[in-house]
Order: structure tokens, then C-alpha cells, then sequence
């Protein structure tokens, strides 16, 4: 069996910032294993702009931010495989993986770095009623087909979710010449980015409908008409408030769930909220040596952020490498737990309160951490003029105005190394009223 | 005295900014929390653009299609006209990220460049 260092399972942002960093700590027996046809997962079909103002200031279309990091992967030499599909992991980090080149192979990896990315919401999920017609794509299918294949999925268009790729849809689809009627929220608020609501909406007159959801899809062949109606305060349909639109198109863009049917074999704790795995502060699973990062861990509203967490997630797998690694023990079959060394504290948890559903990290092993702590987090509803206040214990050491925070928006805390003690039990983030 | 409301579209923060405005002349800019906030306020209320993005043909490329956008911003109202002045058009591959399509879109004055790299198939 071929033995890698670290092998990265998905070419996508994530991956390639993680091989990335990885390669400049100085490992070079990385693989990156990708089943699409080229790198640069789905930044290649998000051809709009606004990619990389952090990273590189500069704001870029999806395809030029994946070429930058594509380009230092070339330049560095990392392998990696394309239309390589990873069929299985397992806790020894054991890879099986198949494609035309090579057939189904097993390899091993020292260490393990999880960048699958997610994958969109279906219909099927939604208890959507109606016929199933044709002329009914998620929003990314429609980008793709769009911005890669060259095909315009429909004339006349319903979108359902106000999550950003359904709002750059409703400007795609309306500047390659097709009618956008409206777009359907089904939350009092939008799930994507304001500048989006801007940009794509307002600037083309397109109605967003907040509170209204799709309560009957007609049409046989293709889709004749999709009727909405708006919810009340239990997101139930108000009868009395139907309205039909005629169309032939319907776009989905209703959540993106991260994509870990990988993970889950492996029998590693599984964060049920952020639907990812659990990490602590290196980004580390419950299994020792396999990190996580980019949206497989968490959906980020920014690439740069995946970015920068990447990058933190391939410099751990490196030092994890050349420090820590032991061989992988034959026989055990239950997963490691979180590695506690003799003597060693139980690890600080990270506790959520008052409307913040989750944090990633979620626990955070080493004490004082060797580096600052970065808290990236979700609230589970729109809050103005409150703070986020951060605790140490019982005494907050951070409290920050925010005038605005909703669920689209990633938010992000760090905290200092040197507050974190070995007394430390837990780390509270929370949001207050002013 | 006339205050416009404005969402800032200069990075995914969405800051609410608020103009106040006499005439054409931008008398105080609010809420703005970089300079990028501020000149976008500036400039929205009294001359709008857009960096546009879209696709065009690819012949003998491993895509049908390539990215492209303006390389920089152009006025609002000309978005229809770019999307106009760019139908129709083909390129043959390879293309390289920042290759110029067309040397000046729609009478903008500004260059419409790739933003993929598209090898021959």
C-alpha cells in the first residue's frame, strides 16, 4: 500500500489552501484527490466578482481566487489526481479510492485532511407538493449549466431561498435574457449577503418576497406555473394569499449541507448542527491525526475564510506529521478519542447561549493554545444594535457592538492565548441585548 | 436636504450608509466602516457602476464556455449594452486568466478580460 504524509480528499478551495500550507511547512509527500475534472471545486462555476478582498485585496470572479491557489499548487509540485473519486476512509486514515487511471486503490496517510465541501439542499427535502416536471434545478445546477456547460436551463424563472447563489442566479439568469420573476424567502429575512440583495436584485428590479413559499408546482413535461403564498410567524402557508406565476423554471436555493458521508465512516463525533465534524482548536477531529476544514466543517458565507481556516488546518497536519504521528495501531477498530496525554486537563469547551447556534472550534485542547484562538461562529436569527460577549469562566473578557448580525453571515472572535489557563473550564459565547 | 439610504456592496459586511445629499453635491457620508464604504457611497449616489461578469463562447477548448468580466467597473445603465456587445462573440482556446476579449466594451472604454484558463481540448 502507497503511504502518503498527509492526503487531501477534495480540490476544492479548502483543499488546495490546506496543501498549500501543508507543502511550506515542509512535507512533501502530499496527495490531492479530487473527482471533478479540474481544480478549484465550486469556485469554478462562481464566475461573478467579489472573491479575495481579504486574502489578496483585490476582488476577484471565483475562477481567478481558484487560479491563484491553483497556480502556487503547480508551482510547489503537489500531486494530486483528478476524476478521483474517494470511495472510503476509515479511523487508520485509509483511503480507498477509484478512478479510470488507476482503478480502485487503498492508500495510507500519516495524516488526514477532510475538504469535501458541501453540496445543496434538494426539493426532495422540502416536502415540496406538486408534480415533478422538468425545469426544476438547484440554483448551483443552474450556475453550472450556466457558467460551464453554456446552457440557459429556462426563460421564465421562480427562485425559491434568497441564499446567495440563488440571488446571483436571479442576476445571471436575468442577464443572459431570461424573466425572473420573483424570488421566494421563506424566513422574514434573507439568507444571503446584502450586497447581493443590491446587486442582483434591486439593480434589476426583481421583487424579493419575504415570508412566502412555493405551495403548489403544476405542469407535466416541464413546469407550467409555480404557485407562492405567503407564511405566517409558524412558516405556515396563509390560504387566501396563493399567487400563481407562470414559468418554466424553478431554482432551488434553499441551504447547503456539508458533505460527510466520508466522515461519518470513520465513526468521528459529528457536530449535529453544523451537520460537520467536531474540532478543537487545531481543527483536529476526534480522530487523532485527521483535520477538517472549509465547508465540509462548516458553510462559510467567504472563500477567504475558508482560505485562512485551511491554512491553519494544513500547518497542523504538517507539525502533526513530523511530531506527533505514531503508526497506525493494527487491530483497533473503535476511533481514538480526542488525544488527552497523561496528567493532561479535560479539554476547555466552547459553550454557545443566547442565539448563537454553534462555534467552531468546539472544544480547545492545549492550555495556554500555541497560538490565539479563532472563534468562528453562526446566530440562529437577526439581532440589532446587541453585543457578542465573550467568557473565560465566569468573567467576560471580550464584549463587542454589533449593529447588525444575522444567520448568512459568519462571525468571528478570537481570543487571546494567554487567557486560557490551566484552570480554564470553558470558553461561553453569547449574544446580549443591549 | 435630501439623505439617501444606501447598502454598501464593497464586501460582503453590507454596511448601511447614509448620504446626505443637496442637489448633486454629496454634503456628509454615514455608517461607512472602511474607506472602500465611504468612496462607494461617494460615487453611488452620483455615478453607479458595476463590474459585470459573464461568459463567452470557447471553440476547441475542453469548455464550451469562458469567463470573462469588464476589467474594471462600468457605468450601471451600460450593464444590458456589455451583455449585448458580448453575445455573440467567440474566442478559440487556449485562454489564459486576464487575456482581453474585447479591447473596449460597449463604449465604456474598458477592456473585457477572461478570468478562467481554458486549455485546448
Amino acid at each position: 500500500m502507497k503511504t502518503y504524509d498527509i492526503v487531501i480528499v477534495g480540490g476544492g478551495p479548502a483543499g488546495l489552501a490546506a496543501a498549500v500550507a501543508a507543502k511550506e511547512q515542509g512535507i512533501d509527500k502530499i496527495l490531492i484527490l479530487e473527482r471533478d475534472a479540474e481544480l478549484g471545486g465550486i469556485l469554478n462555476q462562481c464566475i461573478h466578482n467579489g472573491f479575495g478582498l481579504h486574502t489578496f485585496q483585490e476582488e476577484l470572479t471565483g475562477p481567478e481566487y481558484a487560479g491563484r491557489f491553483i497556480d502556487q499548487v503547480k508551482e510547489l509540485g503537489i500531486p494530486y489526481l483528478l476524476h478521483t473519486m474517494v470511495l472510503h476512509i476509515d479511523h487508520r486514515k485509509r483511503v480507498t479510492y477509484v478512478n479510470q487511471q488507476d482503478g480502485m486503490c487503498q492508500i495510507q496517510a500519516k495524516s488526514l485532511i477532510l475538504a469535501m465541501g458541501c453540496r445543496e439542499r434538494s426539493r426532495g427535502a422540502l416536502n415540496i407538493p406538486g408534480y415533478r416536471p422538468a425545469g426544476i434545478f438547484s440554483a448551483g445546477t443552474a450556475q453550472r449549466l450556466v457558467n460551464m456547460e453554456g446552457y440557459l436551463p429556462g426563460k421564465k424563472v421562480v427562485i425559491l431561498g434568497s441564499g446567495d447563489i440563488g440571488l446571483i442566479m436571479a442576476r445571471r439568469m436575468t442577464l443572459e435574457g431570461a424573466q425572473v420573476e420573483a424570488v421566494a424567502e421563506l424566513m422574514p429575512y434573507s439568507g444571503g449577503l446584502k450586497r447581493n440583495i443590491v446587486q442582483c436584485l434591486d439593480d434589476f428590479q426583481i421583487p424579493l418576497l419575504l415570508s412566502h413559499t412555493v405551495v403548489r408546482i403544476e405542469g407535466k413535461e416541464r413546469l407550467r406555473s409555480v404557485t407562492l403564498a405567503q407564511v405566517g410567524q409558524d412558516r405556515k402557508p396563509i390560504p387566501g394569499t396563493e399567487r400563481t406565476y407562470e414559468c418554466d423554471t424553478l431554482l432551488l436555493s434553499v441551504g447547503l449541507v456539508p458533505e460527510n458521508e466520508l466522515s461519518r465512516e470513520t465513526g468521528m463525533k459529528m457536530n449535529p448542527v453544523t451537520a460537520g465534524p467536531v474540532v478543537d482548536e487545531k481543527l483536529s477531529t476526534d480522530i487523532r491525526g485527521i483535520f477538517a476544514c472549509g465547508n465540509v466543517l462548516h458553510v462559510h458565507d467567504l472563500v477567504d475564510y475558508v482560505s485562512e481556516e485551511a491554512g491553519a488546518a494544513g500547518k497542523n497536519a504538517a507539525e502533526y506529521v513530523k511530531r506527533d504521528h505514531d503508526q497506525p495501531e493494527e487491530g483497533k477498530t473503535a476511533p481514538y478519542e480526542f488525544e488527552q496525554e497523561p496528567g493532561e486537563s479535560a479539554p476547555i469547551e466552547i459553550v454557545v447561549r443566547g442565539g448563537v447556534r454553534y462555534t467552531v472550534p468546539a472544544l480547545i485542547h492545549a492550555r495556554p493554545p500555541k497560538e490565539d484562538v479563532t472563534i468562528r461562529f453562526r446566530v440562529g436569527n437577526v439581532y440589532r444594535n446587541c453585543y457578542v460577549a465573550v467568557y473565560v469562566d465566569e468573567e467576560r473578557i471580550l464584549r463587542r457592538k454589533k449593529q447588525i448580525m444575522a444567520p448568512g453571515e459568519m462571525e468571528t472572535v478570537v481570543v487571546k492565548k494567554e487567557l486560557l489557563t490551566g484552570q480554564t473550564q470553558t470558553v461561553t459565547v453569547c449574544i446580549e441585548e443591549a | 436636504m435630501e439623505i439617501r439610504k444606501l447598502t454598501c456592496i464593497g464586501c460582503p459586511m453590507g454596511c448601511a450608509l447614509s448620504v446626505t445629499m443637496e442637489g448633486k453635491e454629496v454634503k456628509s457620508i454615514e455608517g461607512y466602516t472602511c474607506k472602500r464604504g465611504k468612496d462607494y457611497a461617494a460615487k453611488e449616489v452620483t455615478n453607479p457602476r458595476r463590474i459585470v461578469t459573464s461568459t463567452v463562447r470557447i471553440s476547441q477548448g475542453v469548455l464550451p464556455v469562458v469567463s470573462v468580466k469588464t476589467k474594471e467597473d462600468i457605468p450601471k445603465e451600460k450593464i444590458l449594452d456589455c451583455m449585448h456587445a458580448l453575445d455573440g462573440i467567440q474566442v478559440t482556446a487556449p485562454v489564459r486568466i486576464g487575456d482581453v476579449i474585447i479591447d473596449d466594451i460597449a463604449g465604456t472604454g474598458v477592456a473585457l478580460v477572461a478570468t478562467k484558463n481554458v486549455e485546448a481540448s
